[in-house]
């Protein structure tokens, strides 16, 4: 038994250099398409040119005749798989269950957007079977189409599903309406406003793609594939799908380049692929386009509100009302009937004492892409609706935006909104002031004239969120709609050397959890991270878990923390027998055990070599071995909040708007890994800024095609898009969960585009401009203006 | 079509469809699957190499026409498994997250360097304008390459890096 060693250096909540890098810095990262199977084959999907249409027929003669081609497939012959389910149920405000549209995996009579699979092929090599699905001949029956959310919910609109009159999915509503009638009736202002939240197109740099094959000798069906969520898949496919029972199924994930929600879906192709290499009996790899990813990834946001916030004559909030109309494309996808909803209308209070609250949410079927999740998932959506309403009142009743925030904030925690959940903790004033003094609030009517004096017009924003990560409960969920835990699993593995290996249940995709989990990990051990080894994304080897979105990070490391703290309460058992002492006299600290009770101490290794050893303890008494698993059931979600300052200047003669400053100051509880967190940080507020002055989704009104299907038409922020930011971070830490971590992925793409509009609206003297505030939208503003000033 | 393609430092024949493209050449054929794809319209740079020194884009030509140059891959930029400083700059100011930009985003830095042996940060913004990341938001990413370019200069030069000019 040694002498100690010196006691190691943190590492959780430091900024370490991530362990992961390595391999994607050397080109080395395993994506699914860097994977080939032996006797590997290619799909292709034939797509619906048409924003609706019937199908009169389909001849693939040609196509089946053409070099290389192993099969075409039709509608016909997936007709034994059920239609692709929406995960959440939601109630209409009569009870009604919602319409759900059906979705067939491929289409078999109509289709309902441009880019539903109507076909596919299966080839020797990638270009035969896109040669082959060129000649592929469809007959189509076109009708009517409509692809705005606002037509489609008008009288007389064409309908997507004879079950869904008028295209409702659902009526939906949370909230005292009475209330808000009430406060409405007393209050001193009203301020209306009605605002679009764009369409976005979530755009991972990899797109999808999936490569399935039968395993002769597992006897297995098994799936490469881009995924946040395999272990859900698995359960999916085989309790949906039926395509093998769920242990005669092994989903990987391995790199995955990106999700932002766009991952975390259930979609047709990889259904379509997997059921494919049963068929043929050979590996199918499908590996989609740019442009497909742009047709068929589920969309995010696109909402039309019209929304009231009433006020005393203080500029205290008395009521919101909302009134939002959801664009929910052509099915419901896998969890787009819970966005608008749960994860929207819960959010309406910001950081806000609201006393009255209500909203209704009619989701309605457009001809477009399906929507979904996209970073943030209806968390956006509501901050954005709060915060300009914030705005714009604050700009009615003639008070400072922060000072009109600072008087309404909740103070006080836990704080139960009026639209279901229980805010955990948080110090939201903290949080403004660290905000205004990022920003230099107070210096900016100096930096305006000095704008002004270059001839632009400079104007400041400010957007405060709060938003709700680390999903669960799993109880509180089900009776919300829920089907399926909200929990997350780990097993640690303490191996006989000391080494350590983590079965996590979520999985990375950018996040950095193999650092992350490792700084846990060797914290609590006492030993160095490179000895700690992190595994996810394999069905073979990893049995639970619910993936990453959400910010989930939090759920996945408490159950390491936990199975850790299973471990170390067993070694110290063993470590009573081995030292002599009674076990309730054992300590562990920097990676030793030891007693008050003798001199000796064990260092970890040694411990996790003497449980394997089985020696020196009695193991009728302790079980052998150092492996531990938890199941972590959040018992509520976190509330991540934070304070974002956007500062714009507009060039008056081309309505260009540019972001000249940028501060956030956010409140993630406590911080894994600073570095990582300032970089989900970065990447959220850009997605934020490109929603506010770039991207939008464009759909033809009429034809229902899709104008913005690639990068040249659909702007995404580049590298001289925005400024550095200036970050700053408060820490109240979660009571949800053992570690005090809130999550951080969302918060950028929450708070940056009302600090941005606010900004926009500022410059401009103006109530509202939709997003994204172009060249064109802003000039058509000045010009207007100029026009009337003659 | 038979054709003799040099890929960081080693001679290869292959015989391909004369419309291979050349990443498809190095990710199918070769296996150097470091070099992406992430689009297809030759606007994200996922997939960017060397041709002679030269960044280009490798969904944008054929295997063919490269018939004769040399053609340097992400994956021939480490030495002897020591990592490159640009690829060591990367990984300490956290200059990636998903990884999939990553080697385009290195080579096209390398380029840049190349170019402007010392870029200031404002100069990196605009020269990487042909190169999409959705994870990072760039600020690390040009962070990295300034650092990058600081290093290459002083392992040029002998000094330490940091003490040089252009900070
Ligand atoms: S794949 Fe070459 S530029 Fe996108
Ligand atoms: S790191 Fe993911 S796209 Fe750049």
């Amino acid at each position: 038994m040694n002498a100690p060693p010196a006691p190691p250096l943190r590492k959780f909540g430091t900024a370490v250099p991530r362990l992961e890098d390595r391999r994607f810095l050397m080109g080395a990262g395993n994506y699914v398409d860097d994977q080939l199977f032996p006797g590997q084959t290619w799909a292709a999907f034939v797509r619906s040119p048409h924003g609706h249409a019937a199908i009169r027929s389909i001849d693939t003669r040609a196509a089946r005749a053409a070099p290389g081609v192993i099969a075409v497939l039709t509608g016909a012959d997936f007709a034994s798989l059920p239609p692709m389910p929406c995960g959440w149920m939601i109630h209409s405000r009569d009870g009604e269950p919602m319409r759900v549209g059906e979705r067939r995996v491929v289409a078999t009579q109509r289709v309902r957007y441009v880019g539903e699979p109507v076909a596919v092929v299966i080839a020797e090599s990638r270009d035969a079977a896109r040669d082959a699905a060129d000649l592929v001949e469809v007959d189509w029956d076109e009708l009517p189409a409509v692809a705005d959310v606002a037509a489609a919910a008008a009288d007389g609109a064409p309908e997507l599903h004879a079950n869904a009159p008028g295209n409702l999915a659902f009526d939906w509503e949370l909230g005292d309406s009475a209330a808000v009638e009430a406060a409405m009736a007393r209050s001193a202002h009203c301020v209306t406003l009605t605002l679009r939240n764009n369409r976005l197109v979530p755009n991972a740099i990899e797109p999808r793609a999936i490569n399935a094959r039968w395993d002769p000798v597992e006897e297995k069906l098994d799936i490469r594939m881009t995924h946040q969520n395999p272990i859900g898949m698995r359960m999916f496919y085989a309790a949906v799908y039926g395509l093998a029972a769920e242990h005669r199924l092994r989903i990987v994930s391995p790199d995955v380049g990106g999700g932002f929600g766009s991952k975390a879906h259930n979609y047709p192709e990889e259904v379509a692929v997997a059921f494919a290499a049963k068929l043929v009996g050979r590996p199918v790899k499908w590996t989609a386009e740019r442009t497909e990813a742009f047709l068929t990834d589920a969309h995010g946001r696109d909402h039309l509100s019209t929304a009231t916030l009433a006020l005393d004559p203080d500029g205290r909030f008395l009521a919101l009302r909302v009134d939002t109309l959801a664009a929910m494309g052509a099915y419901l996808s896998s969890t787009g009937s819970l966005i608008p909803t749960y994860m929207y209308a819960t959010m309406l209070s910001g950081q806000y004492a609201i006393p009255a609250i209500h909203c209704r949410t009619r989701a309605i079927y457009t001809n477009t892409a399906p929507v979904d999740a996209y970073r943030g998932a209806g968390r956006p959506e509501a901050a954005y609706l709060v915060e300009r309403m914030v705005g714009l009142a604050a700009r009615r009743l003639a008070i400072d935006e922060a000072e009109i925030r600072r008087r309404n904030l909740i103070r006080h925690f836990p704080y139960r909104t009026p639209v279901e959940w229980v805010y955990d903790s948080g110090n939201y004033e903290a949080g403004l002031d660290q905000a205004l003094a990022l920003a230099d609030w107070a210096g900016f009517p100096a930096r305006k004239a000095e704008a002004a004096a270059r001839g632009r017009l400079r104007g400041i924003g400010m957007s405060a969120y709060v938003e709700a990560c680390g999903i669960g409960p799993s109880a509180i969920l089900a009776r919300l709609g829920a089907g399926a835990g909200m929990w997350d699993s780990a097993e640690v593995r303490v191996h006989p050397a000391g080494t350590v290996e983590v079965l996590s249940g979520a999985h990375s995709h950018g996040q950095g959890h193999a650092t992350a989990i490792a700084q846990l990990v060797a914290d609590r051990f006492g030993i160095p991270m490179e000895q700690v080894s992190v595994i996810q994304g394999d069905t073979d080897r990893i049995q639970a878990g619910t993936g990453t979105y959400g910010s989930r990070a939090s759920v996945g490391m408490s159950a390491t923390a936990r199975a850790c703290d299973r471990i170390i309460e067993k070694a110290k058992r063993i470590a009573g027998h081995l030292l002599a002492v009674p076990a309730e006299t054992v300590d562990f600290a920097d990676g030793l055990f030891a007693s008050a009770a003798t001199n000796a101490t064990l260092s970890f290794g040694e411990l996790a070599f003497a449980a394997h050893a089985a020696s020196g303890f009695p193991t009728d008494e302790i079980e052998p071995g150092l492996v531990a698993q938890s199941f972590f059931d959040p018992p509520n979600f976190t509330f991540p909040s934070g304070v974002h300052v956007a500062e714009i200047e507009i060039d008056p003669e081309t309505g260009q708007t540019e972001v000249v400053g940028f501060a956030a100051a956010d409140d993630f509880g406590v911080l894994a890994n600073p570095m990582i967190v300032e970089g989900q940080v970065m990447g959220g507020v850009a997605q934020g800024l490109g929603q506010a002055l770039l991207e939008t989704c464009v759909y033809d009104p009429e034809t229902a095609q899709l104008m913005t299907a690639s990068f040249m038409d659909y702007a995404m922020p580049r590298a001289d898009s925005f400024p550095e930011l200036r970050l700053g971070f408060g820490c109240t830490p979660s009571p949800s969960n053992p570690l005090g971590m809130k999550g951080c992925g969302e918060a950028g793409a929450i708070g940056a585009p009302a600090a941005v509009i606010n900004a926009v609206c500022h410059a401009l003297d103006i109530d509202h401009i939709d997003m994204p505030a172009t060249a064109e939208r802003v000039w058509e503003i000045l010009e207007a203006r100029r026009r009337e000033q003659g | 079509m038979e054709m003799r393609l040099e890929v960081n430092g080693t001679a290869h024949r292959l015989d391909l469809p004369e419309r291979t493209l050349l990443v498809h050449a190095l990710r199918d054929q070769l296996r150097l699957t470091g070099t992406h794809i992430g689009c297809d319209t030759s606007q994200c740079g996922a997939c960017t190499v060397h041709l002679d020194g030269v960044a280009v884009k490798s969904c944008t030509m054929l295997a063919v026409q490269a018939e004769g140059r040399r053609i340097t891959t992400i994956e021939g930029l480490a030495k002897d498994g020591a990592l490159h400083p640009m690829q060591l700059a990367f990984h300490i100011h956290h200059g990636l997250q998903c990884g999939y930009c990553t080697p385009g985003m290195i080579m096209a830095g390398l380029d840049i360097v190349r170019r402007h042996p010392r870029p200031d940060l404002g100069t990196i913004r605009a020269e990487l304008e042909g190169n999409l990341c959705r994870c990072t938001g760039y600020h690390n990413i040009i962070r990295a390459i300034a650092a990058g370019a600081e290093a290459m200069a002083a392992a040029a030069t002998g000094e330490r890096p940091g003490e040089g000019q252009g900070q």
